[in-house]
């Protein structure tokens, strides 16, 4: 019986491409920045939303056993409904530390915005022109993101924090 | 003396001119490589989003800093991962990407050339 090579051949790639796209349709296309777990942060430095004088940078987070760095605007209503939990985190846990990155928003605003909610951050920078968060892999607010003392991410939240993320929170701080 | 002025002012507007116009290209460049992430199908230079405004800024920033487009796709991956690039590097996970157009077109110019043969070998007998 004589072997047709070209049939084979052809048959082969049409079953190939068909695995390919099966692979593509399982895939989750869902694009987000996980990635970024496990991968140490940028070298940044955040200048305090009152005081022009006063800034943190990287070397600051070292000293805290967790830091959860949080970025929110008073113009961002998920923001608020987050904020309960932030608040919660600092009481529950004193080894978290939550800075706060005040993304593109007026410093009034900012600060009307936590004296109504209240502050549950250590320390409130600004990031006037959003190039902070660019460092930090954001690309909408709110997003939060928790070190260890190493500067290394374990979880980053895209979105408000719920209850679920703010107990996951609390498990991996322990 | 005038004339001389005048020269000499035209040639200096000329020079920034050619020289501002240059690095807008480079940077037109690099904002049509990047996606906007929050924009449904729309790069960096297509979008006025607050991200792309940002990520523009981010790219001018690292311009002036003295480093290269590769550099700053670079960066920009580690922050965001592969998808923020419309080109992908070449690497292990998208090899295929890459090589399998050539490939095909090998085994279609081998397929071509097995039929063409045939049918001469046919016509022949």
């Amino acid at each position: 019986m004589k072997i047709n090579i070209s049939k084979i051949i052809i048959f082969s790639l049409v079953v190939f491409s068909l695995f390919i796209f099966w692979q593509g349709l399982k895939k989750n296309n869902n694009y987000d920045t996980k990635n970024l777990i496990g991968s140490k942060i940028s070298k940044f430095r955040l200048i305090e939303i009152n005081n022009i004088n006063q800034y943190i940078s990287e070397e600051n987070l070292k000293k805290n056993k967790f830091t959860l760095i949080n970025f929110f605007a008073s113009w961002c209503s998920p923001c608020r409904i987050e904020h309960k939990y932030l608040l919660n985190l600092t009481n529950k846990n004193k080894d978290i530390k939550i800075i706060g990155i005040n993304f593109k928003d007026k410093k009034n605003n900012a600060i009307n915005f936590l004296e109504e909610l209240g502050n549950p951050y250590s320390f409130v920078g600004k990031d006037i022109d959003g190039k902070i968060s660019i460092l930090f892999g954001v690309y909408g607010i709110p997003e939060s993101i928790l070190v260890d003392s190493d500067l290394t991410v374990i979880k980053k939240i895209i979105g408000p924090i719920d209850q679920i993320q703010y107990e996951e929170i609390l498990k991996l701080a322990q | 003396m005038k004339t001389k002025n005048f020269l000499f002012i035209f040639y200096i507007l000329i020079t920034v001119s050619a020289y501002s116009s240059e690095n807008q290209n480079k940077h037109l460049e690099v904002y049509k490589n990047l996606r906007c992430l929050v924009c449904q199908g729309q790069s960096i230079a297509d979008s006025n989003s607050d991200f792309a405004v940002t990520i523009k800024l981010v790219v001018q920033d690292q311009f002036s800093e003295g480093k290269t487009e590769d550099e700053i796709y670079k960066f920009l991956i580690s922050k965001y991962g592969e998808w923020i690039v419309y080109q992908p590097s070449f690497n292990k996970n998208n090899f295929l990407l890459w090589t399998l157009p050539y490939v095909i077109l090998i085994f279609g110019g081998f397929i071509i050339f097995l039929i063409v043969r045939k049918t001469k070998h046919t016509n022949v007998n």
